[in-house]
């Protein structure tokens, strides 16, 4: 059914929609709306769960690891300084295999202080082992939830996952959202029944410690789940589509990307702004397209060598800057994932701590990176410097 | 249920022989029973009980991080809740994690008022890391970060009142426990979890390697806290102290003099002075619990 | 065998740890003095102090530290620490 609903209303209404037994969440700029309207849910038994108002991120996370293992389905939001303050967590639920599935509204990281938007927090946790999807709206924001779980709960992957969305460009904007039905998705997402939990009836340790001997094989598995997560998305996201017509099988997407001699790689709400900006370049005879990457963790490194097999150059924009290293983390893994190749690489740092970018600034980092102008902040107010 | 013949804390873990937090860690599950889930904190008991894959635990057992057992224990109890299953809920944290680095996720547990029983196994510094001080640690005490020395006498803060922080957060029952006194110990460790709400057992475990003294004299030693004051077996119910073990006080020097980390009030000179002070702390808690017996006057 | 998914493990495994070997003294236990209260066996870390038929109590040697708290504490003075003979 399609109706106007705020980003953060939608997600949670997904979320609502996934029966999650155990919510546990903090409040922080701008996630409030999602776990407000949650708590709205369960005050209205419109979600029958068990809400629990914690006392900081850390514990946050913390009370989902402890219900996940208990065996339910678990839920929490945050952004931000919250992630940070929850990073032993993040790192820890990964490490023991917990299928939490938790929305980043993103933000910048202080200092400075800063609620506005920019990718920071989570492109931080890039080396936790938690899946990471990204949204270019809200329709996508809210229908991510659902393959999250899926692919986070199943058998061969057992991984916790980010569903991150623009902080206040998308969760706190009005969109039209085309929410599927309790009917629909209870036939998409099974009731989650681990194989292990804590119970009495078969003890189980679970967090046990592991020596030299045994630390770097779990290190491996981690990493062989988020591999062997590639398929598992590609298989759910299909499903997904073929039952409520919204294919996301593809860990990258392309515009225009056909016949285009520079292509431009960015994740989340920008690419809107990006395609509008091409198809303006289009109609002058440029040919621009767009590699939107939907998922971050795992990296789809083959995925985005063959999408841009073709291209000349590739201008590459990242929210988020690796203080010290060449640019953005997109930019270093895309130029990683190029490697060999002649396609040039750029990247651009741009949009930090909520600063608009719009379609001519897009249109100038084409024109920068035709011209081998690149790795480097973008739009930087001189007169500051 | 308590199970006082099951054995749930198996054999072959790797705790240093006279290990009290084991001996604690035994005699809690056998209170708990079968019917429990246990949630450790990082520290000692954790690493000598569970390296991969070799648990001692016979009960479902987890452990996250070093803060935040509390926190973990919380979203247990509400996945049970949602579940409708009866398990018990049991945390087993070290003083370290209690006093300090856990605080918060304590805090904020028991105010929201969750199910569950909180075990602090009280050895009175960081153990795991080599006998650091802890907001436990006691006063005078000689540990690798308040070092006795030159100008030092050791820990120069008494130890923190976690049961009085607990107790005024509404926990409606909280106790203090010795593994020198099992039955006393079982039957508080029980009353806590059948009694609704978060309740707190704190347990004081010596530790023969932190404090310096051989493990045989684990129990004795144990006792001997108790016997000078230094250490009171009290309940509290509701936020009021209904019970105290009443004891013929010893001077505080025959607790001090047995073991190494006191060992720089006695050489290579007495510290009357230190020693006066901690005899007024064993003197306060007497007064605070009323625990002395009045032995009559002897007879001529 | 492989590897269990996130560390985990089921009870059991413990046992393959036999710290009997750390022991440098070695509890004997005199049933002649035992009056079977069992204060050894409730008091015993190790939880490795079982009741036999009759009701007496004997260490499993294969995972006795040789702590002596046994010892220490039994009120008959019926456990003796002994010198290890390896």
């Amino acid at each position: 059914m399609m109706e106007i609903t705020e980003g953060s209303h939608a997600v949670a209404e997904a979320v609502r929609l996934c029966r999650p037994q155990v919510v546990s969440a903090y409040p922080i700029t701008p996630q409030t709306h999602i776990v407000e309207a949650l708590a709205d849910f369960v005050a209205n038994c419109q979600l029958d769960a068990e809400y629990i108002t914690v006392e900081n991120e850390l514990s946050a996370l913390s009370a989902c690891v402890g219900a996940s293992a208990a065996g339910s389905r678990t839920y929490s939001a945050t952004t931000s300084q919250g992630l940070l303050l929850m990073t032993e967590v993040v790192f820890n639920a990964a490490g023991m295999r917990l299928p939490i599935v938790m929305s980043i509204a993103n933000r910048a990281i202080g200092a400075p202080l800063s609620i506005w938007n920019d990718m920071q927090d989570s492109i931080s946790m890039r080396d936790s082992g938690w899946l990471q999807f990204y949204a270019e709206d809200n329709q996508e924001a809210t229908d991510l939830h659902f393959l999250a779980y899926k692919v986070a709960e199943d058998t061969t992957v057992q991984l916790p996952a980010f569903v991150c969305f623009d902080g206040f460009i998308l969760s706190h904007t009005y969109e039209p959202i085309d929410m599927i039905s309790q009917e629909q998705v209870d036939q998409y997402l099974p009731k989650y029944n681990p194989a292990e939990k804590l119970d009495a009836k078969d003890p189980i340790s679970f967090g046990m410690y592991a020596t030299p001997d045994y630390y770097t094989e779990f290190r491996y598995e981690m990493d062989m789940a988020q591999k062997r997560a590639k398929e598992v998305i590609a298989k759910y996201g299909k499903e997904f589509g073929t039952m409520f017509g919204r294919d996301y099988s593809a860990l990258v997407e392309g515009y225009q990307l056909e016949d285009a001699e520079t292509a431009i790689v960015a994740m989340g709400s920008i690419c809107g702004t990006v395609k509008d900006a091409i198809d303006e370049m289009r109609a002058e005879g440029k040919k621009v397209g767009l590699l939107k990457i939907r998922v971050f963790r795992p990296f789809p490194s083959e995925e985005i060598a063959l999408a841009l097999a073709k291209v000349k150059r590739v201008a590459v924009l990242d929210k988020n800057i690796s203080l010290g290293a060449k640019g953005g983390a997109t930019a270093i893994e895309v130029r990683d994932a190029m490697y060999g190749s002649a396609t040039t690489v750029k990247g651009y740092v741009l949009g930090l701590g909520g600063r608009d970018i719009r379609k001519k600034d897009i249109k100038e980092i084409v024109s920068l990176c035709e011209k081998g102008v690149g790795d480097q902040f973008y739009g930087l107010r001189q007169e500051l410097i | 249920m308590a199970c006082k013949t099951c054995e749930l804390f198996d054999s072959g873990h790797r705790a240093c022989g006279g290990c009290g937090a084991a001996l604690a860690a035994r005699l809690v599950t056998q209170a708990a029973g079968p019917e429990s889930i246990f949630v450790s904190s990082t520290g000692c008991m954790e690493v000598f009980s569970t390296p991969y894959p070799e648990t001692a635990w016979k009960v479902p057992w987890i452990h996250s991080l070093f803060e935040n057992a509390a926190a973990v224990a919380s979203g247990i109890e509400a996945a049970l809740k949602k579940q409708g299953r009866k398990e018990k809920i049991v945390i087993m944290a070290g003083d370290g994690a209690t006093f300090d680095i856990g605080m918060i996720s304590i805090s904020g547990a028991f105010e929201r008022g969750h199910d569950f029983t909180y075990i602090c196994y009280d050895n009175e510094a960081y153990m795991n890391t080599g006998i650091q001080r802890s907001g436990a640690t006691p006063y005078d005490a000689s540990t690798t970060t308040s070092p006795a020395g030159k100008c030092s006498f050791g820990n120069n803060r008494p130890k923190k009142d976690m049961p009085a922080i607990l107790a005024a957060h509404g926990a409606p029952y909280v106790a203090t426990a010795s593994i020198a006194y099992p039955a006393d110990l079982m039957q508080k460790v029980e009353k806590a979890i059948n009694t609704p709400g978060p309740c707190y057992v704190q347990i004081h475990a010596p530790c023969c390697t932190g404090w310096g003294f051989e493990g045989e004299q684990t129990i004795a030693i144990a006792k001997l806290a108790i016997e000078t004051g230094l250490w009171v077996n009290y309940e509290m119910v509701d936020g009021k102290v209904t019970k105290a073990k009443k004891v013929v006080r010893k001077p505080v020097t025959e607790y001090l003099k047995t073991q190494k980390r006191f060992r720089h009030l006695f050489k290579p000179k007495a510290q009357d002075a230190e020693i006066a002070v901690i005899q007024a702390i064993a003197d306060r808690n007497a007064e605070k619990f009323a625990i002395d017996i009045k032995l009559p006057p002897k007879k001529e | 065998m492989a590897l269990a998914v996130g560390c985990r493990a089921r009870p059991g495994k413990a046992r393959d740890n036999k710290t009997g070997s750390w022991r440098v003294f070695k509890p004997i236990f005199d049933h002649e003095k035992c009056s079977k209260c069992g204060m050894c066996r409730t008091l015993c870390p190790e939880g490795c102090i079982y009741e036999d038929a009759e009701g007496f109590f004997d260490p499993d040697y294969t995972y006795c530290k040789g702590c002596g708290i046994c010892a220490t504490e039994c009120p008959k003075d019926a456990i003796t620490m002994k010198q290890e003979e390896k």
